[in-house]
């Protein structure tokens, strides 16, 4: 099968065949990080733009290792030292950014749909890292290769995805991709925190943690964004982590051999406990950021191509 | 040619290599994808019959080390590299089903590099078709097969296609 896309703007677009291809790809390119010289040639001569409106560790420095590690050139621009804050806009920047003719714009911006809007005006390749509430699809994708090494297979498989479901662009992504692979995917999270009509998406929804958990093979938490607090969405920290935390009582309910995701950064003590997320008999976290660079990488060769 | 011959030419390769560096010590066979994996595959277990141990098998993965990459639109299936062993002071015999132009060896050498300082690198292909484009050539060749540039030299092998012959086909 052949690649045939210019930009990767949500997993809600991707075949099933399509994702496919990426996590056999990204398997093919976790070896390179393991090389003495952890460094291949594909790329050489490529110019990758990370174009970074909000903050972000882990995946910043994913894409830009991903595209190191491929020799491609690698810039990052924050919109805190850019001319962002002398008011330029999205487009005007985008545009700008064009006339240097990079090859691939990896962009995260806060607001839903600003990739899209890129795609359309660029004629480079443009990933979304992350869309205000709506997508990040790079995450969704390192979250089923994560899946499909430690479970081997996505059918059948019940995924928990518990927390603020509403404001979580991982969630979203992670929907759609798991069951499009055929996984079952079920919500749990205070009533505040669940889009309405959510169900639509083909998940079952839980009001309690327990029930959703029980019985999973996969438990995926999300970061309480401490902000959303000031809005009212939930009363406290110490209730939440109360009703909705994963803890040595409650994970008993999952099958023996569930795996703990978490997209980071983790609060700890509040949706998980610390003993948790450093269990090694549970937690994949930091194994999810070992594929993260290896999706990144599969996904600036397959969309990095020549004019022809 | 068909499986005799393909056979007959790894049983010799086989022999040369272990004759031309005085036994296996400090030999790995390193499978060229994919054609090469299934011969160094049949090489190993030769070579292993004969010396009565086993010898090392890498599978490399090319693609990324290739010249044409960022020409090309569509981008080659990439497979696993898979090296388990240090290459350092080793004696690397790449293993190749056809020698054509030479660029495929130019990147396996390469991308050999990578993974360690090997003491020698030396080249065996069961069909060497000649119109080399680079400067490399073959330390142990199955068989030396003069072809025009309009027709392509197929090697199907069971392990892949499931039957062992060699056709000189027309382009197409």
């Amino acid at each position: 099968m052949k690649f045939e896309r210019k930009d990767i703007l949500g997993i809600q677009d991707l075949s099933v065949n399509e994702i496919n291809l990426i996590l056999e790809t990204a398997e093919s390119f976790l070896e390179i990080s393991t090389r003495p010289i952890k460094k291949v040639p594909a790329l050489r001569g490529k110019t990758i733009i990370n174009l970074f409106y909000e903050a972000s560790t882990r995946t910043r420095t994913s894409f830009e290792i991903a595209g190191k590690r491929l020799s491609a050139d690698t810039i990052n621009i924050s919109s805190s030292t850019s001319s962002v804050v002398k008011g330029e806009t999205l487009i005007d920047t985008a545009r700008n950014l064009e006339a240097m003719n990079p090859d691939v714009i990896v962009i995260r911006h806060s607001a839903a749909g600003a990739p899209h809007l890129l795609a359309r005006l660029v004629k480079q390749s443009i990933i979304n890292a992350g869309d205000g509430a709506h997508e990040h699809p790079t995450q969704a994708l390192l979250d089923m290769m994560t899946i499909k090494e430690h479970k081997g297979k996505f059918s059948g498989l019940k995924v928990a995805i518990i927390g603020d479901i509403e404001h979580s662009r991982v969630a979203r992504s992670n929907i759609y991709g798991l069951s499009k692979m055929g996984a079952n995917v079920v919500l749990a999270g205070p009533a505040t925190m669940l889009p309405r009509d959510i169900e639509q998406m083909g998940v079952k929804v839980f009001p309690h943690v327990e029930d959703a958990i029980t019985k999973a093979d996969v438990v995926m938490m999300l970061r309480i964004q401490l902000e959303r607090q000031k809005q009212n969405i939930f009363p406290s920290l110490r209730e939440y982590s109360q009703r909705f935390s994963l803890n040595r009582n409650n994970i008993t309910l999952a099958k023996k051999d569930v795996i703990v995701m978490h997209p980071g950064p983790i609060n700890r003590g509040v949706e998980i406990s610390p003993d948790i997320a450093d269990d090694p008999s549970f937690s994949v976290i930091l194994d999810q950021v070992n594929k993260g660079i290896a999706v990144r990488m599969a996904l600036l060769y397959l969309l990095t191509g020549g004019s022809e | 040619m068909d499986k005799e011959g393909i056979e007959r030419c790894l049983t010799r390769i086989a022999y040369e290599i272990l004759e031309k560096n005085k036994g296996m010590e400090n030999i790995v066979l390193m499978g060229i994808r994919t054609g090469g994996v299934f011969l160094a595959q049949r090489l190993q277990k030769k070579m292993s019959d004969i010396e009565h141990a086993t010898i090392p098998l890498g599978i490399l993965d090319i693609t990324l080390y290739r010249d044409d990459i960022s020409a090309s639109k569509k981008k080659p299936h990439l497979g696993e590299t898979k090296i388990n062993f240090s290459l350092d002071d080793k004696i690397v015999i790449l293993v190749d089903d056809v020698l054509f132009t030479g660029r495929t060896i130019r990147a396996a050498m390469d991308a050999l590099i990578d993974f360690g300082r090997p003491r020698m690198i030396q080249l065996a292909v069961l069909i060497d078709r000649g119109h080399r484009e680079l400067p490399i050539r073959a330390d142990y060749v199955g068989k030396n097969l003069p072809s025009s540039l309009w027709e392509a030299v197929r090697v199907d092998l069971v392990e892949k296609n499931g039957v062992d012959e060699v056709v000189i086909e027309e382009e197409t």
